[in-house]
This record gives C-alpha cells, sequence and structure tokens, in this order.
C-alpha cells in the first residue's frame, strides 16, 4: 500500500467513524454544517485564493442553488418528478451554474475592486428580489420541503440525521477532489497566473476574462452543491441563504483558515462553524468574538491558519520545532489572560446594556454584582497583566523564532542544495523569514 | 514572401498629444530589427500598438501580410507574436517553471483545459524543463518569480517570450539595468533563442544594438528618421546629429 492510499483510507475511515463517535444529534448536525460549510469555502477559495476575487456575494450562488434544488425536492415530494434525493445537490449545481453564467457574465469583466463592488451589487439585488418575488423565494417564512420523499433505498430514507451525515461527507469528499483536481489542470493554473498578473496573460494568448468567467462558473457550481445539501439538511431555505451574512461568513471563514493553501478553506470552515454553534451557546456576544478573531487574524497572521502551518513546515522537518514551542507556550497563556480580560469586560458591559436594574450575573461559575467594583477591579488586572505580559511574550517567541531560523539557515547550509532538492526550497523559505 | 511585421503609416495620439507621428516600417522574415532613439521618442509605445496593448489612433499593422490592427493581444499572441516587457511583467506567487508552463498551454492546444492533468502534459512540461535550462535559470525552477534576482526576472522574461515557440518576437530593452557581463551573458541568450526568427527590440545600449542587429531604425520623436543596416547608421549624419553622436564618439574612443 502506497503512502497516498493509506492516507485516504485514514482521512475515510475518519469520515466513516465520526457520527459514530459523536452520535449525539447536536454533534451530527454540527458536523452537517460542517460539512456544507467545507464545500462552501472550498468554492469560495476557488474565485479568492486561486483567481484573486473578492467577492462580497457568493452566497448568491449557494443560496440560489438551494431554492431551486428545494423546489424540484417539493416537485419530487408532489409526484410531479421523479428524482433520487442523494442526487439533489447535483440540481443545486447546475441552478447555480446557470446564475454563474448569467452573473459572471457581468462581474468578471473586471478585476479587483471592480469586481468586489459588483458583486456587492447583485447580491443587494438579489437580497431584495428574495422579499420582491414571493412566488420563487417563499418571502419572509422561506420554503420548507420534506427530505424524506423518495422511496427507501436499501433503507436509505434520509430521515434519520446520520444519513445525511453521510451524505454530505460524501459529496464533501467528491467535491474536495474535484476542486483540488481543478488546481492541478491548465484552466487552475492559468487562475493563478491572472491573479498575480492579468495584464500578462494577454500576452500569452489568454483571455483573462474568460478565465475569470470560468473559474467563477465552476465555483457556483461547487456553491450550488453545498446549497442543495443545506436544502436537504435543514429542510427549508429563506432568503438568509442568499443574504449578505451569508456571503460575508463564507469569506470569513475562507480567509481565516488561510487562501493561500488549498487545505486553508477547510480548515477555516471547520473552526467557524465549530465557534458559530459552541459560542452562540456560551455567549450572546458571539459575533463580537467573531470580529475580535478576524480583526486578530488579519493583523497577525493575514495569510490564514494554514500559513501558520505552512510556516512551521521546515522547522517540523528540521526537528526544530520544540525550540519554538515553549516560547508560543508562554505566550499562549499571556494571550489567554487577556482573553479572559476582554472576555469579562464584554460580558459585564453585555449583561449591563441589556438586563433590567439589579441582580447578580454569573460567568464561568461566578456570582458576582457587575454594579460593584471588585468585578471591574479584576478585569482590569487581567487586562494590564495580560496586555504587559504579550509585550513581552512576543518579544521572546521573536527571538527563539531568530535563533531557530538561523540553526535551519547553518544546517541547510552545511550540505549545499542540489538543483531541486527539497533542501533548497527550505533554505529559500529560511531566507525568506529572515 | 510577405515581411513578418508591416507596420504601415502608424499614429498614435493621447489627447492633442501625439507620440507616435505617421511610422512605416517594414521588418522581413528571420530579420534582427532594432529600434532605437533618444526618451520618450515613442519606442515603447511603438511596442504596445504592435502587440495591441494600446490601440491604434490611425494605420495599419500587418504580421505575416494580415492586417492585426483591432485585434486583441491574446488574439495577435496566438498568430504568433510574442513580446517581453521593459518593466518585468512575470507572474510573481508561480515557480519559475510554472511561469514558463503557462506560456506554453495555449501554443499547445489545451485552450481553457480543466480536464488535463498537469502532470501529465508531457509536451509542456518537456518544453518548459528546456526553456529553463535554455535561460539557465533551471536551480530556481520551484522558487516563486518574486523572488529572483533582477538579471534571473530578466531572463524569465525573454524565457516567458520565446517558450511557445512564437516565430515574431519583440523584446523591450532585455539588457536594461544589467551589468557588462550580464549583459553578454543576455546577448549570446537572445541570439539562441530566436535563431530563425524574426526579432524586434528596442534597446539602448549601442554595443547591443551593433552586435545584434541586422537592421536599425531610428526612432525621435515619434517618427523614424533612418532604417538601415548598423554601418550606415554609424555613418548617417542625421542619425549622429539627431542622437547617436555622443555615444558612438564614446564608443570609437
Amino acid at each position: 500500500m502506497t503512502r497516498k492510499t493509506l492516507y485516504w483510507s485514514v482521512l475515510i475511515a475518519i469520515i466513516v467513524a465520526l457520527p459514530l463517535v459523536f452520535a449525539s444529534n447536536t454533534a451530527i448536525s454540527l458536523m452537517n454544517a460542517m460539512g456544507i460549510a467545507i464545500i462552501f469555502a472550498l468554492s469560495y477559495n476557488m474565485i479568492l485564493g486561486q483567481t484573486g476575487l473578492l467577492s462580497f456575494g457568493h452566497a448568491v450562488y449557494s443560496g440560489l442553488g438551494a431554492y431551486i434544488a428545494i423546489h424540484v425536492l417539493n416537485l419530487v415530494g408532489a409526484g410531479k418528478l421523479w428524482f433520487p434525493v442523494t442526487l439533489l445537490p447535483l440540481v443545486g449545481a447546475l441552478g447555480a451554474m446557470f446564475f454563474g453564467v448569467l452573473f459572471g457574465y457581468v462581474t468578471t469583466r473586471r478585476a479587483g475592486t471592480t469586481f468586489a463592488m459588483i458583486s456587492l451589487g447583485i447580491a443587494e439585488m438579489v437580497a431584495a428580489s428574495a422579499l420582491m418575488l414571493p412566488g420563487f423565494f417563499g418571502g419572509e417564512a422561506g420554503i420548507s420541503t420534506n427530505r424524506t420523499v423518495g422511496k427507501a433505498f436499501f433503507g436509505i430514507t434520509y430521515g434519520p440525521p446520520i444519513q445525511v451525515y453521510y451524505l454530505i461527507a460524501g459529496w464533501a469528499l467528491l467535491c474536495g477532489v474535484l476542486m483540488y483536481a481543478l488546481t492541478r489542470t491548465p484552466l487552475g493554473r492559468l487562475a493563478n497566473a491572472v491573479r498575480d498578473n492579468a495584464e500578462r496573460v494577454e500576452f500569452i494568448g489568454y483571455d483573462p476574462q474568460r478565465v475569470r468567467f470560468l473559474m467563477l462558473v465552476l465555483s457556483a457550481a461547487f456553491a450550488g452543491v453545498a446549497g442543495g445539501l443545506s436544502a436537504i439538511n435543514y429542510e427549508i431555505v429563506t432568503s438568509e441563504n442568499v443574504g449578505p451574512v451569508r456571503s460575508g461568513a463564507v469569506l470569513l471563514a475562507t480567509f481565516i483558515g488561510g487562501v493561500g493553501e488549498f487545505f486553508g478553506p477547510i480548515i477555516g470552515a471547520i473552526v467557524l462553524t465549530f465557534l458559530e454553534v459552541s459560542l452562540s451557546s456560551f455567549t450572546k456576544a458571539w459575533i463580537l468574538y467573531f470580529g475580535l478573531i478576524f480583526l486578530t487574524m488579519v493583523l497577525y497572521a493575514p495569510g490564514g491558519i494554514s500559513s501558520l502551518a505552512v510556516l512551521h513546515r521546515p522547522f517540523w522537518k528540521a526537528r526544530l520545532l520544540g525550540r519554538i514551542v515553549p516560547s508560543y507556550l508562554f505566550a499562549l497563556s499571556c494571550a489567554l489572560v487577556l482573553l479572559a480580560g476582554i472576555a469579562g469586560l464584554v460580558e459585564i458591559s453585555y449583561f449591563l446594556a441589556e438586563s433590567s436594574p439589579g441582580g447578580a450575573m454569573t460567568l464561568l461559575g461566578l456570582k458576582f454584582d457587575p454594579r460593584t467594583v471588585p468585578p471591574w477591579l479584576v478585569v482590569a488586572l487581567l487586562l494590564g497583566l495580560g496586555g504587559v505580559s504579550l509585550r513581552w511574550a512576543k518579544r521572546r517567541v521573536a527571538a527563539a523564532w531568530h535563533a531557530a531560523s538561523q540553526e535551519l539557515l547553518r544546517r541547510v547550509r552545511s550540505v549545499e542544495p542540489t538543483d531541486r532538492s527539497a533542501l533548497g526550497r527550505e533554505k529559500f523559505t529560511a531566507e525568506q523569514m529572515l | 514572401m510577405s515581411s513578418a511585421i508591416h507596420i504601415v503609416d502608424v499614429c498614435k495620439r493621447f489627447g492633442q498629444t501625439e507620440i507616435i507621428r505617421g511610422v512605416s516600417l517594414e521588418v522581413a522574415q528571420g530579420e534582427r530589427h532594432a529600434i532605437i532613439g533618444p526618451n520618450g521618442a515613442g519606442k515603447s509605445t511603438l511596442f504596445h500598438l504592435i502587440s495591441a496593448r494600446l490601440p491604434l489612433s490611425s494605420g495599419d499593422i500587418r504580421l505575416n501580410g494580415e492586417s492585426i490592427a483591432g485585434l486583441t493581444p491574446y488574439q495577435i499572441n496566438r498568430r504568433g507574436l510574442s513580446r517581453s516587457f521593459q518593466v518585468t511583467n512575470v507572474f510573481p506567487r508561480l515557480s519559475v517553471f510554472e511561469n514558463l508552463r503557462c506560456s506554453l498551454f495555449w501554443a499547445h492546444g489545451y485552450k481553457y483545459s480543466f480536464w488535463h492533468r498537469l502532470s501529465r502534459l508531457d509536451d509542456v512540461n518537456q518544453r518548459a524543463e528546456e526553456v529553463i535550462e535554455r535561460i539557465g535559470l533551471g536551480k530556481r525552477r520551484d522558487i516563486p518569480a518574486g523572488v529572483l534576482s533582477y538579471a534571473e526576472l530578466r531572463a524569465l522574461e525573454i524565457g516567458i517570450t520565446i517558450a511557445s515557440g512564437a516565430e515574431v518576437i519583440l523584446l523591450d530593452e532585455p539588457t536594461a539595468g544589467m551589468s557588462r557581463s550580464e549583459t553578454d551573458d543576455t546577448v549570446e541568450l537572445i541570439r539562441k533563442v530566436t535563431a530563425g526568427k524574426t526579432l524586434v527590440m528596442v534597446e539602448h545600449d549601442m554595443g547591443v544594438v551593433f552586435n545584434l542587429a541586422d537592421r536599425i531604425s531610428v526612432l525621435v520623436y515619434g517618427q523614424i528618421i533612418a532604417c538601415d543596416t548598423p554601418a550606415k547608421i554609424r555613418s548617417n549624419p542625421a542619425v549622429q546629429e539627431a542622437y547617436l553622436g555622443t555615444e558612438l564618439a564614446i564608443e570609437h574612443a
């Protein structure tokens, strides 16, 4: 068995085993949301990371795909049409692709800011039509459905959530493989070229508009798969599905995961879906924390989580990671102190702004009255301590990082790199970082 | 046999300002032609007009006898005209190898394919490897183009331009900003990779021009004041007066 097949079997085994290990309905619905988010974020990165197009309206494609899928599902339910539910995401894909052709023809004529603005305009237009055309969009209530319409096929009715899980997992795997394969084709590479330097592409025989258009249409198709799956999973599609919040969320997930690596959006989708579900059950101010996370990432790790992983790969390979990790742990503990301070401040303010006068609040099992001095003192202390120690920790991290890089460079230089060795690349990375 | 490039009374105006004021020029197939002239004479603009980076104000340009006026840059490229840029213009985040590979897809007929696997494109891959060795960047194969040194970038620029095997090649100041030895290497490279092709180049380095060119055109204030063999250009009094005098005197000293 080659290493590749081993990795794949492990991955598939994990995907199959997950709902058996985490069998609660909450866990499965969380994982279902993650699977849909993964496809959606990966499709978004086809245009953001790979083609360099910042879109503020990607939910238009997943949302319209979802609407078309749910209408088809309802036709199936009414007995007017025969179509297997398993293949319903394909309907979503075709529907979204249609709108990709329609809108993409307009949007992809330009790149950069113009593209971003037009995408925003189209998103607003579709969101507005969602309320103006209740026949198709179902108005405020949206369109609901029943996914258990088909005849049971080997016991598959899509009644129990675990069956939907396997449906989503299968589609996510398929779409992931296809989208990855696309990055290894001439069009995929040309998309990168258009991202890097659209003008030059014209002088090597290609029309950058056509490249952007094709990438957008293909990306819309995958977004449509995500939309079709969400129609099956939630059995309802509302105007929120095409709305700006959804478009913003996929941008956030993709960005936080990292646009530079193929697997970045997968991480982003998992992390953000998890945070959304878990944070929102802990605190009402979860959107604020979301914003803070996004802000921190943009400021300190603009390449996203995946770029951090890539940055550390040479150290990992050279077994030098151990020299940096202690400083990270230290910095992490300082950051947690600061975070506790921020969280305290946010929660207390939120409590005061929201609740009627009087009454105590509980935070992390502690019951206290936010109108007295001590809680504020604690918060101030945490903020001060965290802030100061984090500055100190930052210097320690920088020093450890510098020392490890020097060591890496020394080792690489002592072995003169041959032409194309991986070592040559690592030397390059190390030089880049210094 | 029709000429490779035939420029017929071409004008280019930006608003009121006329940059190219009626240029006509014929470059035969297989000829190495240099365009020289003082700064601001319109040399790069002329290149932009031929490659359709800028639209013509009037006149016509023919490639192998067929008019290419009004075509887009990519259509002209597909007809076998490839150009380089004065300010290096590569794909900075792609590796050197990928830069070259991208310039090969169309010529090898892959169009906008998303069904071919890159690793299986033997023809493209082989050619990219060949070009990479030819331009001397074998050791930088997998490095992002954005971090190459200046001379390496210039070599890559030429590589991207010639990789697809275009029959007509336009090089815009290929040796600008290079040291003497880098320039010599580049001249050898250009000689090698453009063998048997039509070459038009804009160049400031007179050593390069007289070394490489079969014929030279002198462009001054948007007009060609002379077009002849290097020896005759050297002795042309109008050229000496307008442009060459000082530089030639130095070279002959």
